[in-house]
């Protein structure tokens, strides 16, 4: 065969090939198209079921209620207002977001301040200081939780309860792995900027500001977000830090609680269990690449 | 940067003074603000206190017993939380930079980066070190009859006990082979569909869900009613419409266990696959054309040119999944409280702090889950570095 027709056949081939391609492909398709939908399905009945009313809740499923959407009586917002109101998770919400934002800001900044230093001063036991800190991975949260405890609940600390305490927490629970992937980030900087900065007289924190913050932005962003969902989702250190008292509970502990009391009222439950997860699905599905490379980051936690 | 720093050197004495002041000064306010917030009612009385200057002294005396405008109080808590704990860490480090600014260089270039770990340092020490230290120590005091050993013969002894390692056997086994093996599998389906970003986010989704709301969710999929009242939870709708008694799925062992299992698969598959998936696309097209040309079908490739190339990712994230798997209490603790034969380390080490104050026995379950995640957490580490996962 000449060479010229060489790409005609293939791509006559490539035609033939449409056909039978197609239908080789469609299971799966099927396949993906099914498990996108099992995956989906738990949530959608969920949210679904949050805006129905008590009664239809227990005497049909939430998949008839979707067969005959137009049937206005079925649908309120009532849940929503108990749940947000009465039931105090409108007050959750607000107390979730004074741990979360501190929680989230404060353990970066330390970090990133160690990391540089880590990564570009040079001081006596920099090698083995940084190694305990990688090495500090290694230990599960659980470890830690009853001797922090029994500090906090003494009369100098009195920081069993208080916001503080728990961004403390949050923030020394978190920094090993902050420390070790922005030292990953800002190590891999070039070292020429760090030489003409020096050259130009520029203190080691003007540098800092004006040179490996702007640069380390990614990597700030991904493990912002990692570790705001980590705040934000947390169970295990609210309960043992915060406690489930009212005025400090954040919205796991504030479900939690609506589990144990209101364990069949599915219309408290489903309104509520969304209200604690909108924050999160929005930051999921507007920022979902940074998402992604911040779980990827932080996962290990 | 370099400009200014020149035109700070220039501005003489005055000023340079100035900085120093101003560190002092932002250090005060951090330690005030500190105080503030140390007091868990602190926004109550801070709008308290803003009224009496007001003068709406029944409003300040409604707040101070924590009635009132109390979401108020909270908005207000909001904005100072905001400001001393975001800004008050940034006042932390200019302001110990400013006061060291006075010192020659020399002495600068010494102490700087001891400013900028030491806060790290400290709190790592308060948080992990010590406690640590005080967790394995807990665990070998001793019971009676002076056995340093005694928690750890009860808990390696007791049958209540050894259920815990089989259902974190369970868990472990169950839970990171599924989540793994169908994250590989919807890695390499999606692959060759279009719009394959849009079903990555159908499955990636949960994710962002709280193990507590996921909990709430399949709590809802797994609702029981005695036969003959209408099932409205879907599982039990599925299995009565196809013939079955109705199952109370959380409540029967063994299948309860698995029912729980199957709500972290479905968090985590989707991690598994986001990861699995980038590995995937990172597979050179030459290679598989190679495999193509030797008469391979598309499964074969998967199977035996894919797999074997992203085995690096796949045991990354097979130890991540392992690790948050051993862990795993949030999904036990709202789903059964333990009960039902369900329960696990996590769990149960929880129960005996804050339920039955057997300090030593959950520092022992403690370091049991240590030492188990330990050999992990070494692998993951060195794959996590090797594949450079966290730049």
């Amino acid at each position: 065969m000449s060479a010229p027709a060489q790409p005609i056949t293939s791509r006559a081939g490539g035609r033939v090939a449409w056909r039978p391609n197609f239908i080789r492909r469609a299971p799966i398709r099927a396949a993906v198209i099914g498990i996108c939908l099992l995956w989906t399905l738990p949530t959608l009945g969920l949210f679904v079921t949050s805006f129905r009313n008590p009664r239809d809740i227990t005497t049909t499923g939430w998949w008839e209620a979707l067969l005959q959407p137009f049937r206005e009586a079925q649908w309120t917002l009532q849940n929503y207002q108990v749940v947000i109101g009465s039931e105090g998770m409108g007050n959750a919400f607000l107390n979730s977001l004074i741990v979360t934002i501190p929680s989230t800001i404060i353990p970066i900044t330390i970090a990133a301040f160690a990391a540089y230093a880590f990564a570009w001063i040079r001081f006596p036991l920099r090698g083995i200081l940084f190694a305990i800190v990688v090495g500090l991975l290694i230990v599960p949260l659980q470890m830690a939780l009853i001797p922090v405890l029994q500090l906090y609940s003494q009369n100098m600390w009195g920081l069993y309860g208080t916001f503080l305490g728990i961004w403390l927490a949050h923030t020394a629970f978190g920094l090993p792995l902050a420390i070790f992937l922005l030292y990953n980030f800002i190590s891999q900087l070039p070292r020429d900027l760090f030489e003409s900065a020096a050259i130009d007289g520029a203190s080691h924190f003007q540098t800092f500001i004006t040179i490996v913050l702007p640069l380390s932005i990614p990597a700030l962003g991904a493990f912002a977000i990692f570790q705001f969902l980590w705040v934000w989702n947390d169970l295990l250190i609210a309960l043992v830090f915060l406690g489930v008292g009212v005025d400090q509970q954040v919205m796991p502990t504030a479900l939690y609680q609506l589990v144990g009391n209101r364990g069949e009222q599915w219309h408290i439950l489903t309104a509520g269990a969304f209200v604690t997860m909108l924050l999160p699905l929005i930051v999921f599905l507007l920022l979902q690449r940074a998402f992604v490379r911040g779980i990827l980051a932080g996962s290990v936690k | 940067m370099a400009d200014a720093h020149r035109a700070a050197q220039r501005e003489g004495l005055g000023s340079r003074l100035l900085a120093p002041i101003g560190g002092v000064v932002a250090l005060v306010v951090l330690v005030l603000g500190v105080r503030l917030l140390a007091d868990p009612l602190a926004g109550q009385n801070l709008l308290a206190s803003i009224y009496d200057a007001l003068g709406n002294d029944s409003g300040a005396a409604l707040l101070r017993r924590n009635q009132g405008d109390v979401v108020f109080a909270k908005l207000l808590l909001i904005v100072a939380a905001l400001i001393i704990g975001v800004g008050g860490i940034w006042l932390l480090y200019t302001g110990l930079s400013a006061i060291v600014g006075l010192a020659s260089p020399r002495v600068q270039e010494r102490i700087i980066p001891w400013i900028f770990v030491l806060p790290a340092l400290a709190l790592l020490t308060v948080y992990l070190i010590y406690p640590t230290i005080g967790t394995i120590l807990a665990s070998f005091t001793t019971g009676t009859g002076g056995d340093p050993f005694f928690h750890y013969r009860l808990i390696f002894t007791r049958g209540d006990y050894l259920a815990l390692f089989r259902n974190n056997l369970i868990w472990l086994v169950v839970g990171t082979s599924v989540s793994v093996g169908l994250g590989l599998l919807i890695a390499g389906l999606v692959d060759r569909v279009r719009r394959e970003a849009l079903a990555k986010t159908f499955i990636f989704m949960p994710l962002a869900i709280s193990l507590v709301g996921a909990s709430v969710i399949w709590r809802f999929v797994y609702q029981w009613r005695p036969e003959g009242l209408p099932q409205y939870g879907l599982l039990n709708a599925v299995w009565t419409s196809l013939g079955g008694d109705p199952v109370p799925w959380i409540q029967n062992p063994p299948v309860n266990t698995f029912a729980l299992i199957v709500i972290f698969v479905w968090i985590w598959t989707g991690f598994a696959m986001v990861v699995l998936s980038a590995a995937i696309k990172g597979v050179s097209v030459e290679v598989i054309e190679a495999a193509r040309l030797d008469g391979a079908n598309e499964r074969q490739i998967f199977t035996r040119v894919i797999v074997p190339i992203i085995k690096g990712s796949i045991i990354t994230v097979a130890t991540t999944i392992a690790i948050a798997v051993l862990k795993i209490f949030d999904i036990v603790y709202v789903m059964t409280g333990g009960r039902f034969d369900t329960d696990v380390v996590a769990n149960r080490m929880f129960v005996e702090k804050f339920q039955f104050f057997q300090d030593g026995r959950a520092a022992a379950l403690a370091a049991v889950l240590f030492v188990a995640v330990l050999p992990l957490m070494v692998v993951n580490l060195r794959s996590l570095r090797r594949q450079g996962l966290g730049s």
